[in-house]
């Protein structure tokens, strides 16, 4: 479904990402791991299609086109989501107006009516139960003034709203408490079937008790250093990056 | 960082959608200013002794004036011996219904989504349309007629009801106002007169569409608004213009005067041509606009959405003399290219228990400079006078400014007055958001733009809201990209 070669991306002419390589199927959740700063939301940024990120070399393929030639919108109407980091407040767009306009452009891209006022509203009850959000949240502005976690929540909300085929979440888990942490993770959950993929970036192996998965990278100074299971999580949590990034750096001097 | 404002810029490069010009057989005089073209003007007419004379003084008033210099805004000398101050459409016989009126004049209202016909009379609102000088139709006359509802041209109002016209004619405004009221008040070919008589509420929305035709000639139209006792009426103006080169002026006065109790709602949706992308042409419209609370629990709102214009110079005001009395501002401004505005309003508070309200919502992209100016006075009787002001901006770019210049002058004690401004700026990372989420740039920027002004815009006559928020969207198409 998304195919990652040898990617390498500038901001301001310094190289942030130095060649990643990735590969993700149909189903399959990946975690990344990593120390701060070492590229895991430019990589997400990236993928997106942040104008700010010039991509220097590479190339990648979601779901068989060549998703680096198509527009930022084009990419979200794909099926390409990103539940962002540091979500962005917009004055006087209400959430629900906000999500509506989401909806109805993926919706004409792909040929579809827009949904009807009564389709709309129950797709959104059935979506508020899931992630567990307040209602009084989706009439304010969007993000404006919103908790740390009411703003992750909102993601999930918006995530499950717009059933992407790639779902890229970046630190979703970060700020939130017991409750919404087991909240969010199930709503990511249900929205795992065999055709959809998950991309989670985080720092943290208790969410991925929650979400269990496929495949755990530790994305260190730009580059992929090392790839396994979720035990690499459990073996990370356990000793730090130290013992990867040590021998990385170690190869690097050499 | 690649062309960081790029993505804003492109959203909100417009095309002009009313510039085209009507071939029509136009009654021209000869530019130029003088005592013999006022004389002109008032014979062309056909204007009582009383009136021209009114004129001449005006005339003699504004020759000891000098042009303001003190609005935020710049622009070469104007020559005032260069402009056209009579063009009509011919023939110029009055009148009876619109069917009568020329098929070419109704095509192009057709063409400027204004249809005179069935449309307006299906949602049920009367308009008054002036081209160039002239007062071209009015629909609805008789119908109104029959509640004693009186809605017509100034030029008619001057024939018919000259006893109303002489009594409240420069009452607000008077004709040594300023510069521009006073040149106003000389040569003044037309706009349109309302009077609602006491205890009626207008059944309808009462509404003047201005369109400049004729390349050279200036706009100068007066309108005179009377609510009786206890009388309401809505009322609304639109105005577009051709695409062209030269700079043309409009210098408009409008007069609102509301006895006790009465109260009147002003909309202004505001179209003028802006000139193109590099600043070259567009309307001058400096405008004086004013109402009088004059009786006790009167009310004046003023509501406008200000898109077009080259440069705009307003501040539609209202004087508080009546106890109770109410008095309100709701603006949007919008600003492009090389577009300048400098509106606000002014509340001037006489009576006791006096309230005003001022929303003023500007909005600047490309190279455009937004100002909003204004003052809240209250005067030494206006115990207990309230006002609250509230102007936010919201900038589309970094290459385009927005000011606030407000002026708060109290001589009462119980007087509260207070004043909240705020900026803030479409960033990227709102545009990368929203296009993440499918919602491409253009289209984000008219959500975010909308969202910004919704206060206003919900002021608006229903009717009118569609068509503005349409204005908004276009005007600022090709504002991102
Ligand atoms: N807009 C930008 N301008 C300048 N430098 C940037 C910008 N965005 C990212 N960087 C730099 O790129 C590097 C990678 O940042 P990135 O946000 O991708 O890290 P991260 O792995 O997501 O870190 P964290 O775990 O803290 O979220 C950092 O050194 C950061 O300072
Ligand atoms: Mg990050």
């Amino acid at each position: 479904m998304l195919s990652v070669k040898n990617i390498h991306a500038n901001i301001d002419g310094r190289e942030i990402l130095k060649g990643i390589n990735l590969d993700i199927k149909p189903g399959e959740v990946h975690a990344i791991m990593g120390p701060n700063g070492s590229g895991k939301s430019t990589l997400a940024s990236v993928l997106a299609g942040r104008d700010e990120y010039e991509v220097t070399e590479g190339n990648v393929s979601f779901l068989g086109k060549d998703l680096l030639g198509l527009s930022t919108e084009d990419r979200a109407r794909e099926g390409l989501f990103l539940a962002f980091q540091y979500p962005v407040e917009i004055p006087g767009v209400s959430t629900t107006n906000f999500i509506k306009a989401a909806v109805n452009e993926k919706r004409k891209y792909l040929g579809q009516e827009p949904l009807d006022a009564v389709s709309f509203l129950k797709m959104m009850k059935e979506k508020m139960a899931l992630v567990e959000i307040d209602q009084r949240l989706l009439s304010r502005s969007i993000n404006e003034g919103f908790s740390g976690g009411e703003k992750k929540r909102n993601e999930v909300f918006q995530m499950a709203m717009l059933e992407p085929k790639l779902a890229i979440m970046d630190e979703t888990d970060s700020g939130l408490d017991i409750d919404a942490l087991r909240i969010v993770a199930k709503g990511i959950n249900k929205l795992r079937n065999p055709d959809r993929a998950v991309l989670l970036i985080t720092h943290y192996q208790r969410l991925l008790d929650y979400i269990q998965p496929d495949y755990v990278h530790v994305l260190y100074n730009g580059r992929i250093v090392k790839s396994g299971t979720k035990e690499l999580a459990l073996e990370l949590e356990e000793k730090g990056y130290d013992f990867i990034t040590d021998e990385v750096d170690l190869t690097a001097d050499q | 960082m690649k062309e960081k404002s790029g993505t804003l810029e492109q959203a909100v490069l417009n095309e002009y959608k009313y510039g085209f010009v009507t071939d029509i057989d136009t009654d021209v005089i000869a530019k130029g200013l003088s005592e013999d073209t006022i004389r002109l003007i008032s014979n062309k007419k056909n204007e009582p002794e009383w009136m021209l004379d009114w004129r001449l003084k005006a005339y003699n008033h504004w020759l000891k004036l000098v042009e303001p210099k003190w609005p935020n805004v710049k622009y070469p000398p104007i020559n005032y011996q260069d402009i056209i101050y009579y063009a009509a459409p011919k023939p110029k016989k009055q009148l009876n219904s619109l069917d009568e009126a020329d098929p070419e004049l109704l095509a192009t209202f057709d063409k400027l989504g204004i249809s005179l016909n069935e449309q307006r009379r299906l949602t049920g609102v009367a308009v008054d349309v002036v081209m160039d000088s002239v007062s071209i139709a009015t629909s609805f006359k008789k119908q109104l007629s029959e509640i004693g509802v009186i809605f017509c041209s100034i030029s008619e109002a001057i024939q018919e009801h000259p006893e109303l016209v002489k009594k409240y004619l420069g009452s607000v405004v008077p004709m040594t106002d300023n510069y521009f009221a006073a040149l106003n008040s000389a040569v003044f070919t037309d706009g349109s007169f309302c009077f609602i008589p006491k205890g009626v509420r207008c059944p309808m929305e009462l509404s003047t569409y201005f369109r400049i035709n004729t390349e050279n000639a200036g706009q100068f139209e007066r309108t005179l608004i009377i609510a009786e006792e206890e009388s309401y009426v809505s009322y609304l103006e639109g105005c577009t213009a051709p695409l062209r080169d030269e700079n043309q002026l409009h210098a408009a006065v409008v007069e609102l005067v509301a006895h006790t109790k009465a109260e009147i709602k002003y909309s202004t949706v505001q179209n003028w041509y802006p000139g193109d992308k590099n600043g070259l042409g567009g309307i001058y419209n400096f405008v004086t606009k004013r109402g009088m609370c004059k009786g006790d629990h009167s009310k004046i709102s003023w509501t406008q959405v200000e898109t077009g214009s080259a440069i705009t110079w307003k501040y539609p005001s209202v004087i508080l003399k009546g106890d109770h009395s109410i008095g309100e501002f709701y603006s949007v401004a919008f600003t492009n290219n090389y577009q300048q505005a400098d509106t606000g309003t002014k509340m001037i508070h006489l009576g006791k228990n006096t309230r005003s309200r001022i929303v003023s919502k500007g909005i600047s992209a490309g190279h455009s400079q937004n100002s909003y100016r204004g003052l809240v006075r209250a005067g030494k009787q206006a115990t207990n006078a309230r006002n609250y002001s509230q102007c936010d901006s919201l900038l589309l770019g970094d290459k385009c400014g927005a000011h606030t210049f407000p002026y708060i002058e109290v001589k009462n004690k119980t007087a509260i007055v207070e004043h909240e401004a705020t900026t803030s700026k479409i960033g990227e990372d709102q545009l990368f958001y929203c296009r993440q989420r499918g919602i491409d740039a253009e289209t984000a920027v008219a959500l975010i733009v909308n969202g910004f002004a919704k206060e206003v815009m919900n002021q608006l006559p229903m009717e009118f809201a569609v068509e503005a928020q349409k204005l908004l969207a276009v005007s600022m198409e090709g504002s991102v990209g």
